[in-house]
């Protein structure tokens, strides 16, 4: 069973091998020493306002948390829809009732403006 | 046998250095290697979809999950010292006290008797292959054996799942709602 696998192992030590490759290079390529800015966040770009290391607004979590719960439900779709043809009519009803019950919690959501940003 | 022991070790290295990195956000970095050692480990025991569910939604969803919490609690104060005193002996002997416990377990015949052979004989699907045709021969894939035993056997579980997934929604903006306004 594992030998089909082969083409995920040989991709995997392929890309291995091409960031060993492309990190070697540079480092043996690039310029040595920490030059003027070389220790800044973007050495060519924008320069940061403040610290990245300060506390996230709690929506962040919030949003995180709303996107797991649907994304178990778009799990749960998977095995169902490949014996949706076996399960027939009971199946679609089975689904309707789990959606239901979970559009029920994103009418609340909605509606107490979880998925709003501002 | 030896990729099974590649991943063991890799894993519980990775758990240990979860668990010892001052770094919270190194911390969650090494959890996701755990998650992508347990999803391969999944793969060796014939569970494809167990294996893709293991990366989607453990090493997508729930780790971007805990990154934000991590960051809602201020990744720059990193603990120096502990918190609770006395903590780490007493999690050691109690660990090592569970460690005994399933050990003695797992050499009880009656346990034995009722978690079958490593490697069982006849994996899930082919039972549930059995029981839907009459006969192991006629393929079925593996998602399709969860999905049967899931919308057939276990279809009271699976709706209750829904509740389960809708007061999580409930709860986290009820939580979450005093900060939005």
């Amino acid at each position: 069973m594992l030998e089909s696998y082969g083409p995920v192992l040989i991709l995997i030590l392929l890309s291995s091998a091409l960031a060993a490759l492309v990190l070697g290079l540079s480092s043996i390529m690039g310029p040595r020493g920490l030059g003027r800015g070389a220790r800044d966040t973007y050495e060519s770009g924008i320069i940061p306002t403040t610290s990245a290391r300060q506390r996230f607004p709690v929506r962040f979590a919030l949003l995180a948390m709303l996107f797991l719960v649907f994304d178990i439900e778009v799990i749960f779709f998977y095995p169902w829809a490949v014996i949706f043809r076996r399960l027939g009519l009971y199946g679609l009803i089975e689904m309707l009732l789990f959606i239901g019950l979970l559009f029920v919690g994103y009418i609340y959501a909605f509606k107490k403006g979880a998925l709003n940003w501002e | 046998m030896f990729l099974f022991l590649l991943l063991a070790v890799v894993a519980v290295a990775a758990s240990i250095a979860m668990i010892t990195a001052r770094n919270s956000i190194h911390s969650a970095l090494f959890l996701v290697v755990d998650f992508f050692c347990l999803a391969v480990l999944y793969l060796t025991l014939n569970a494809e979809f167990l294996a893709a569910v293991q990366i989607v939604v453990y090493a997508g969803a729930i780790m971007v999950l805990f990154l934000f919490v991590i960051t809602l609690l201020n990744p720059g104060n990193e603990e120096t010292d502990d918190r609770l005193r006395g903590q780490r002996p007493l999690a050691v002997a109690l660990g090592l006290a569970l460690l005994v416990e399933v050990a003695l377990l797992l050499r009880t015949q009656a346990i034995r008797d009722r978690l079958g052979d490593f490697p069982p004989a006849t994996s899930f699907f082919e039972q549930v292959q059995t029981r839907i045709n009459g006969t192991p021969t006629a393929p079925i894939g593996n998602v399709q054996a969860i999905g049967i035993e899931l919308f057939t056997t276990y279809v009271l579980p699976f709706e209750v799942v829904s509740i389960v997934l809708l007061l999580a929604v409930i709860g986290a903006v009820v939580l979450a709602k005093r900060q939005l306004r």
